[in-house]
């Protein structure tokens, strides 16, 4: 699919505007990491999602609000796009205790119990277990909620990918596997550590239901999760997303690049999802240079108060160091 | 009043079938727990008592399995996990470290991961050196995790309550030899307390200070000791994190001698845990240095003798204290 692609015809112009606001938010609050981690305000590992904001996005978009999310160490996106409030993610980053996780986790280790989110993952595959286990008790419960699960094409080398779709569909799980293919796990090419190359056909050999996915088309994967996500609430079984996309930055800020071409980086960025909405948005007349001026001035006005928020958040006392290792705290 | 005979594999089913009458949000799982019973036969009878859905058999899927009872305990319910041995549970250690351990802290005390995970541990079945070790430690060192090991037929019967009360994850350690034994529950009590070790035996001239499968021959070898005129106190640790140092100290106070027994192997042991601390606290009230008897550091043999040989044993523990008497 491309810019201009015929659902975008069929959208109304409130819905296209959001999945624009949700993607140029992600960006503008990442960029602007990047520039705090040069001033070192934000410190530790900084994986950024730029290039992939309409996976989670499009995705996020298909999911109830009682819905379950387990997400990777690339998770800025993931987090906006649930609704993790950016002033609280901003804190986090500065290590704050007003921060989402009181400063704990950082970059990598985002949860928010209030919109249900769990982690923020940093080990490669680590989280799909977990997220079997969240959509067994909501299959024990009798709840019809769906758990998505976000993990990079890295995860499927791991064992824990192998054995949590067996799971999944062993037990009927209701899991929404949503696989971002960037074609590099760090540095290692898909092609140069998989025999077998589609993440869908993996799924299939679980008896999995999967579906390829052009992840730099939000409208794509917002269709594609849909209908994933309906197929979960009927009973379905677990359903895994292969959405292909690309990561524009390197994989974190240590990272010379020295394992691709620039001129496929190019290439992707031709691809930029957000200009391609765009296009797509003002082919169709739903979208005016004053409308993106307005969404850049409302997202300005949020960072800029996420910003100082973080900057007028207080340091945990050192002597509150052990607080939360333990639930009822006695440890000598 | 004399309280019912069983054997220790029975008094950790009676608990199994406690927690799934009275806690609604508790299941098991694991590697043939269900049809087959249990490895051990701990939960044999259950399935048919509870069905599929909370005595779930699962596939031989360490890491999957174990990662799934702690998504569970995140969403709220209250799994109990079977992992056959500790060797096996190397399979899995990732989710048990790297998430039930720290997801508490990582998230800012947002979410509790109230899971426990039983597994066998420790030699004497000659089963060789996959199946026999004890890794306890390995466990006791992570923050964020509480592990306990029932020695005794009243703590095989209610530790489990105890730990399924706990909201954080609990790592039970069963000894594979003590499965068999057999005794008689104390009727007075119906619920232990897992912060606290306990004395098994009071004496006054020697500390003997184990846990586990470990704690049977420590109390052999302080009745060698008894018909000697040597008093030997013996305390069993129970839960191995946090360690409840005040009773270690307290007991060594008393007899100013220590022998610390543990079957893990000596470099890096548990024992050497108990040891630094009693030098810390208690070095000027001892009348002779810690002694500590460990498993030969070898990786468990199968032939008898050699296994036997690997082990702590009563004999040695007994000399050890001995030692320490004639310093």
């Amino acid at each position: 699919m491309n810019a201009t692609s015929p659902a975008a015809a069929a959208l109304s112009r409130e819905h296209g505007l959001e999945l624009l606001e949700g993607m140029l938010r992600i960006r503008r609050f990442e960029e602007k990491c990047v520039e705090l981690y040069g001033a070192g305000k934000i410190r530790g590992f900084l994986h950024l999602y730029i290039g992939e904001e309409a996976v989670a996005v499009g995705v996020l978009r298909a999911l109830a609000a009682e819905d379950a999310v387990v997400a990777t160490y690339r998770e800025h996106g993931h987090a906006l796009a649930r609704g993790i409030p950016m002033r609280r993610l901003m804190a986090e980053m500065y290590g704050k205790r007003e921060g989402c996780c009181r400063g704990r986790g950082g970059s990598m280790h985002v949860f928010d119990a209030a919109v249900r989110f769990y982690g923020g993952n940093a080990i490669v595959a680590g989280g799909l277990p977990l997220a079997i286990g969240i959509a067994l008790a909501a299959k024990l419960r009798g709840e019809n909620t769906v758990t998505a699960c976000f993990f990079g094409e890295g995860a499927v080398a791991e064992g824990e990918f192998h054995e949590s779709l067996n799971l999944a569909e062993l037990w009927r799980l209701p899991v929404l596997f949503a696989c971002e293919n960037n074609l590099y796990a760090m540095g290692t090419a898909l092609e140069r550590s998989e025999s077998e190359t589609h993440v869908a056909r993996k799924a299939e050999s679980y008896r999995v239901p999967a579906a390829t996915v052009d992840g730099m088309d939000v409208l794509a994967v917002e269709a594609a999760a849909s209908s994933a996500v309906s197929a979960i609430r009927a009973g379905a079984g677990p359903q895994l997303l292969e959405l292909a996309t690309y990561r524009f930055r390197a994989h974190s800020m240590f990272d010379p690049e020295l394992y691709r071409d620039k001129a496929e980086v190019e290439r992707w960025k031709q691809r930029d999802p957000i200009p391609a909405l765009a296009a797509g948005l003002r082919d169709g007349a739903l979208l005016g240079d004053a409308d993106v001026a307005a969404l850049e001035a409302k997202i300005g006005r949020e960072l800029a108060e996420a910003i100082d928020f973080a900057e007028r958040g207080s340091l945990e006392p050192a002597a509150d160091l052990a607080r939360d290792v333990y639930t009822r705290q006695a440890e000598p | 009043m004399s309280g019912a005979r069983m054997s220790y594999r029975e008094a950790l089913r009676a608990g199994l079938r406690d927690a799934l009458r009275g806690e609604p949000r508790a299941f098991l799982l694991g590697e043939d727990v269900g049809r087959y019973g249990g490895c051990y036969a701990v939960s044999k009878g259950l399935l048919e008592e509870f069905g599929p859905e909370r005595v779930r058999d699962t596939p031989l899927s360490e890491s999957a399995f174990v990662g799934a009872a702690i998504g569970a305990a995140l969403a709220g319910l209250r799994p109990i996990v079977e992992v056959m041995t500790v060797n096996f549970s190397l399979l899995c250690l990732d989710q048990i470290v790297n998430n039930a351990a720290t997801i508490r802290h990582m998230s800012g005390g947002q979410f509790s991961v109230p899971v426990v995970i039983r597994m066998a541990t420790g030699a004497g079945r000659q089963l060789a050196a996959q199946h026999s070790h004890s890794l306890e430690n390995w466990y006791a060192h992570v923050p964020g995790l509480r592990v306990i090991a029932p020695a005794t037929l009243d703590d095989a019967r209610w530790m489990l309550a105890a730990a399924l009360a706990d909201p954080d994850p609990v790592i039970v350690f069963e000894h594979v030899l003590l499965y068999n034994a057999e005794g008689e529950l104390d009727p007075s009590i119906t619920a232990v307390d897992i912060d606290r070790a306990a004395v098994r035996r009071a004496g006054t001239d020697v500390t003997l200070v184990t846990y586990g499968g470990s704690l049977p021959k420590s109390l052999a070898a302080a009745e060698r000791l008894a018909a000697e005129g040597i008093a030997a106190e013996v305390v069993d640790l129970r839960t191995l994190r946090p360690l409840d140092v005040e009773a270690v100290l307290s007991s060594v106070r008393k007899t100013r001698r220590v022998v610390v027994v543990d079957e893990g192997w000596r470099s890096g042991s548990l024992a050497g845990e108990v040891v630094a601390r009693i030098a810390e606290d208690a070095f000027y009230e001892l009348d002779a240095p810690p002694a500590r008897v460990c498993s030969a550091e070898v990786p468990i043999p199968y032939a008898k003798h050699l296994e036997e040989a690997a082990l702590p044993q009563p004999d040695q523990i007994a000399a050890a204290a001995r030692r320490l008497l004639e310093g």
